[in-house]
């Protein structure tokens, strides 16, 4: 292979980005060496094995996947704004669809919400970490260097262009030659085991972990969210690790799962992935409702509204969301019997949700509402979310899908459901959960520009989308002729796209502005919040809670504080040394050694592959020989932190 | 378990060898022998579910820890996952479907 291969070449917007990330890496070089920061790095933040600072880490990496997908995003819109446009060609445009695609559902929404559940969980039942923290690193860099690996194709080999969802036969070795899908399959493959372990790791930290008195009909609804989408990941991702196994299996040592030739079966790759995709575009809601659940109840200060029923729908959408996969591809001619009844099972499906938006409304009604940037974002949730839903039935009558399917209606859609859901719920939990992470408070101005212009922008980009649907422009076209009449509604279009922008940079504005001179949070209780996260101090001490709590019901805290003005006497806290996990380097470098691996296998180096394969098993080696029992924290540091506080 | 945590995992060698001698059995089946290729699956099959048993006892530790009810729970939702998931795919890939062979 030639170097002027191995580069991507040819492309003004390529040689930006290259010279945008060799500047990057050596202005990061630069600070931590200028500071000295390089061991604080390591010590406190490569090998941390605790749940908010991985936390953090996944945040930080989920924003800058949204941007990265954001500016995807723009430049699609800047070509499709003008018919006959010239600015990206198709193989560009494809190619950005499918990184903008898989980045956002897979490096964005996923990250996120892990990021937000591994802040929030621990912390609302009562526990000091998550079950196994170091896997929870592991958990952590593996989907990071799954990530990154997913990233470099578009300076090194040539980003994969078949869509998200990658179809047979056009995923294939004939039709997509070169790195680029197989970096599409390595990078999910890798930050898949992450996913895999995460959702282990919150079940077992659940069911096992939360603190005593605290049944699961006590559980905040956050918690129930996790618990319920932690399942679907343990039962949805091995699907796709399988199907993604074998694609690999079909291009790099050419069996015959899903190709054309030699009998094998492309449409079956379409099967297994949706499978898989459908129970992901649920785990993706199912943290959302969550947080909207905790967010809602604390700002109409009131308890939730139907918490058995919330719960039971929950339990319902994840039973039904495996039996809904096939209507994704209704067009690819199964007969009626299976159409038909995918079809009803879909539409099933709204019946939970549907419940759900009811319990909101319903905790509303008679509120006090405090309208924070955080409860406008949930606000604005429910209606945008109903239209999405709505059009979900629509597209779920088998016979009108042929209509809608493959159009910008279905664009529309998904990015209703998703945007609405996940991402409006993640700025949310942003903001709520802001202070328990930093100890300082978002600045609420900043947050309520970034609201209206997010919020607007995506009306005015999504919904000309579902009429761009009805006139026929179909999905996934780089240009189209001026005569089709979709102009007006893809200038508009981009407008609403360009918003969004706008309110994604008064975003980055906020957090830069509140790190220097945001309102501290000195209570532990900014918002005057109900579950145990708000018993402690901001940012919440390494250890969590001093003195394990003692939980007498629903909304733990709000009946401590209410017991706390009726006069009740507290005991004087009595502290023991708290038994905490020792940090560990080896996640980070057993992810490394998988990233070695991966790449080798891109680019079918299979040495390199071989080297990177050796490396992650001598790392599960050495971890199986390890008896670290961690440390303890003495009582001295326990008070010196609590006392700070009173 | 709880007694021999610190001791050499036996156990768990013992399931590993196990595992490993019914996968290369497997390998075994499918390509050195003339079996007629539905005697093969069934015994594949077969061999993947004493596999897949042996697993839930020696390493899953099954019959261990007071949260009976959970580990239920988790393999009746595990079991109603693979029945969707295998026959749920046979269905929709051979109904209505022309293959080429
Ligand atoms: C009321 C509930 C919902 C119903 C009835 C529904 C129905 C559907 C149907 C029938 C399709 C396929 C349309 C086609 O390809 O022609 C679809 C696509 C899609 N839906 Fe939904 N949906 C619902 C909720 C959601 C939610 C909550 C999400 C995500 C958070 C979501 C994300 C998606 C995505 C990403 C696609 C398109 C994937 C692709 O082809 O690339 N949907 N939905
Ligand atoms: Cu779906």
């Amino acid at each position: 292979m030639k170097w002027d291969e191995f580069f991507v070449t040819g492309e003004p917007l390529i040689y930006m980005a290259d010279a945008a990330i060799v500047l990057t890496i050596i202005g990061i070089v630069f600070v931590l060496t200028y500071f000295k920061k390089w061991k604080w790095l390591w010590k406190e933040w490569l090998t941390t094995v605790d749940h908010k600072k991985i936390g953090i880490m996944y945040i930080i990496s989920a924003v800058l996947m949204l941007f990265r997908g954001g500016v995807d995003a723009l430049l699609m819109r800047a070509q499709l704004t003008v018919p006959n446009n010239t600015f990206l060609d198709s193989q560009h445009y494809n190619e950005i669809f499918t990184t903008h695609g898989t980045i956002m559902i897979l490096f964005m929404a996923m990250p996120f919400i892990f990021g937000i559940m591994n802040i929030a969980v621990p912390l609302q039942i009562g526990a000091r970490d998550v079950a196994f923290p170091y896997l929870n690193a592991l958990s952590f860099w593996t989907f990071f260097f799954g990530a990154l690996l997913f990233n470099i194709s578009f300076v090194i080999g040539g980003s994969p262009d078949a869509g998200w969802t990658a179809y047979m036969p056009l995923a294939g070795n004939e039709l997509s030659p070169g790195p680029g899908q197989n970096y599409y399959l390595l990078g999910l493959q890798i930050s898949g085991i992450g996913s895999l372990i995460s959702g282990i790791n919150f079940i077992v930290t659940i069911l096992k972990m939360r603190a005593p008195g605290m049944t699961l009909m006590r559980m905040p609804m956050f918690t129930w969210a996790t618990l319920i989408t932690s399942i679907l990941v343990v039962f949805a991702f091995p699907v796709l690790t399988v199907a993604l196994a074998l694609m690999t299996l079909d291009r790099i040592f050419g069996t015959h799962f899903f190709t054309l030739s030699g009998d094998g079966v492309p449409m079956h790759w379409a099967n297994l992935f949706w499978i898989w995709g459908h129970p992901e575009v649920y785990i993706a809601i199912l943290p959302a409702f969550g947080v909207f659940s905790e967010v809602v109840s604390t700002f109409a200060r009131k308890r939730l509204f139907g918490y058995t029923a919330m719960v039971w729908s929950m339990v319902a959408i994840s039973v039904l969301s495996m039996l809904v996969w096939v209507h994704h591809f209704f067009t690819m001619g199964s007969g009626a019997p299976v159409n038909a009844f995918f079809s009803v099972s879909t539409m099933a499906i709204a019946i939970p949700t549907g419940v759900k938006i009811f319990n909101w409304l319903f905790t509303l009604y008679k509120g006090r509402i405090k309208f924070t940037s955080a409860m406008l974002w949930s606000l604005a949730f429910i209606p945008t979310f109903v239209i999405g839903g709505v059009t979900g039935v629509m597209l779920s009558m088998a016979a009108a899908d042929y209509q809608y399917h493959n159009t910008y209606f279905l664009v529309a859609h998904f990015h209703n459901t998703l945007i609405c859901g996940t991402v409006f719920a993640v700025f949310a939990a942003l903001h709520y959960w802001y202070p328990k992470m930093f100890g300082v408070i978002l600045n609420e101005k900043l947050g309520k520009i970034t609201f209206w212009f997010f919020v607007l922008g995506f009306n005015v980009c999504f919904l000309p989308q579902y009429v761009l649907g009805f006139m026929g422009m179909p999905r996934r076209i780089y240009t189209y002729p001026a005569d089709a009449g979709w102009t007006e509604l893809n200038v508009i279009s981009t407008i609403g796209a360009v918003m969004m922008g706008i309110g994604f940079i008064f975003l980055c504005i906020n957090v830069v502005y509140t790190y220097f001179k945001g309102e501290r949070d000195l209570t532990g209780d900014p918002w005057d919040g109900r579950t145990l996260e708000w018993s402690i101090p901001s940012p919440a001490p390494h250890y969590n809670f001093a003195v394990t709590p003692q939980v007498k019901g629903l909304d733990a805290w709000w009946m401590m504080k209410k017991e706390r003005k009726e006069g009740k006497e507290e005991e004087k806290p009595e502290y023991k040394p708290i038994h905490m996990p020792s940090n560990s380097g080896r996640p980070f470098i057993m992810s490394i050694f998988f990233f070695i691996a991966g790449f080798g296998l891109v680019f079918e180096w299979m040495p390199v592959a071989i080297i990177g394969l050796i490396g992650v098993i001598i790392c599960m080696i050495l971890r199986s020989f390890e008896y670290d029992d961690g440390y303890y924290v003495p009582v001295e540091e326990i008070k010196q932190t609590e006392a700070g506080r009173e | 378990m709880a007694q021999n945590e610190k001791g050499f995992p036996w156990k768990h060698v013992f399931g590993f060898l196990l595992s490993i001698i019914l996968t290369l059995l497997a390998v075994w089946i499918t390509f050195s022998t003339d079996l007629p290729t539905n005697t093969i699956i069934t015994l594949i099959v077969v061999l993947a579910f004493c596999q897949a048993f042996i697993q839930l006892l020696l390493f899953m530790h099954m019959k261990e820890g007071e949260s009976g009810s959970w580990q239920a729970t988790m393999i009746y939702y595990g079991i109603y996952i693979a029945i969707v998931i295998v026959a749920g795919s046979i269905w929709v890939m051979s109904l209505g479907h022309q293959h080429h062979y």
